[in-house]
């Protein structure tokens, strides 16, 4: 791959999808674009850069954009997210949605389904407390492939290993063949829906929780502080935000701020006086005991 | 340190399972069927038993309930390897006292993984 070959890849990623790769990123290159490569019957990733040069190369870029910007993904991804869904969020937000029982959910990356089934899973888990309510996960992806594969919820073997306790397997999957399918009541909560994190937000409608984890880091850091500003715009106060095990907040936006005490947690923060550097988290958790209490 | 038992007739499977404990910080003994293993565990109960289903002499099964049956048998964390991979297996085999269920083939991440969800990593 020459380093034109590079730059040409760089902007294609970066214009479709707001992908940025800097430095040497040729192993993931060369991992990700040899299958399509290969594909199109082409000996290596050089030459399938020059067929994308050609005019009319358009499916070409997006196959070469998808490979990209598809993640390995599984079930309960971190742990952490979800034992704060179920402990932190779902509680406060039980609280302050108690009138209108609506709850709608965003994962904005996707992929092949395991974060917003495992959401819905969740969700399941504490179904008698949600009686009446109106829940609605919505699950985005730039990648229609994944979206299928969601869509099917069919995972193989070793997907449903990584991450997924064997009782929830047993209590929510069938055995179909050599893959487990997850169950139609789990699959029926979540839609999906085919969507680019650089297009408009305001056809999504209004979120309480969002999702967000692992696909800030393929973008600049002015793309970055444009999404989630555009992400709050979709939320009302006392709404949370989930970003990924090794991302934060911190000098990307204002709109938010940290939830004490829980890693890759975020709230909007109310409108109202700028809230300082220095107070960030004690005033508006002393009159919200709830949080402070769960582990 | 953290004692895994890794009870399969196959040398091969315990030699994969062992380094990948190994890497995992466990230190690992074996025993190729459960009759071994129950021997191994009268004498010294491990934290974690990483157990395979069809076996010659004792099959995994009846080494799960006659270890639940021991002196400090309940103590050990058993998560069975097996290739039997149908729900009324997986289902018998958790009404039997295991603590979770690896079908095979294997790898480090889902070792990692079920061992995460029985916190022993």
């Amino acid at each position: 791959m020459t380093p034109q070959d590079r730059d040409l890849l760089y902007g294609v990623l970066k214009e479709q999808s707001g992908l940025v790769l800097t430095g040497d990123k040729d192993y993931l290159l060369e991992s990700r674009l040899m299958p399509i490569a290969r594909r199109h019957g082409l000996a290596s990733v050089g030459e399938l850069v020059a067929k994308m040069r050609l005019p009319g190369s358009t499916g070409v870029k997006s196959e070469v954009v998808e490979a990209m910007t598809t993640n390995e993904s599984f079930f309960f991804r971190d742990k952490l997210p979800f034992l704060n869904f179920t402990e932190t969020m779902m509680p406060e937000i039980l609280k302050t949605r108690a009138a209108t029982k609506r709850l709608r959910i965003w994962c904005s990356a996707a992929s092949t389904g395991q974060e917003p089934y495992s959401l819905a899973i969740c969700l399941k888990e504490m179904s008698e407390r949600l009686a009446g309510w109106k829940i609605e996960i919505l699950g985005t992806d730039i990648s229609p492939e994944v979206l299928e594969k969601a869509k099917t919820g069919l995972y193989s073997q070793f997907e449903v290993q990584r991450g997924l306790p064997i009782n929830m397997l047993v209590d929510y999957f069938t055995q179909v063949g050599d893959m487990w399918q997850i169950d139609s009541a789990i699959r029926a909560m979540v839609n999906y829906r085919e969507f680019n994190l650089l297009d408009g937000f305001s056809a999504l409608g209004k979120f309480d929780i969002v999702f967000c984890r692992n696909v800030l880091i393929y973008f600049d850091q002015p793309t970055k502080s444009q999404v989630l500003d555009r992400i709050a715009a979709q939320m009302d106060p006392q709404s949370y935000l989930v970003l990924g095990a090794a991302e934060t907040i911190i000098g990307l936006s204002d709109k938010y701020k940290s939830v004490s005490g829980k890693r890759g947690l975020y709230e909007i923060a109310s409108a109202g006086p700028a809230v300082g550097a220095s107070n960030i988290d004690r005033p508006v958790f002393a009159a919200r005991p709830a949080m402070s209490g769960a582990a | 340190m953290k004692t895994c038992l890794i009870v399969d007739d196959s040398n091969v499977i315990r030699k994969v399972a062992r380094r990948i404990l190994e890497d995992l910080n466990f230190s690992a003994d074996e025993a190729a069927d459960g009759q071994e293993a129950l021997d191994k565990c009268r004498q010294e109960m491990p934290d974690v038993i990483l157990l395979d289903w069809n076996m010659p002499v004792m099959d995994g099964m009846e080494f799960l309930i006659a270890l639940r049956q021991e002196d400090g048998g309940k103590d050990p964390k058993v998560v069975f390897c097996t290739t039997e991979n149908d729900v009324s297996h997986i289902m018998k085999a958790m009404r039997s006292g295991a603590n979770e269920y690896i079908m095979k083939p294997f790898d480090k991440e889902i070792v990692e993984a079920k061992f995460t969800e029985i916190g022993l990593v």
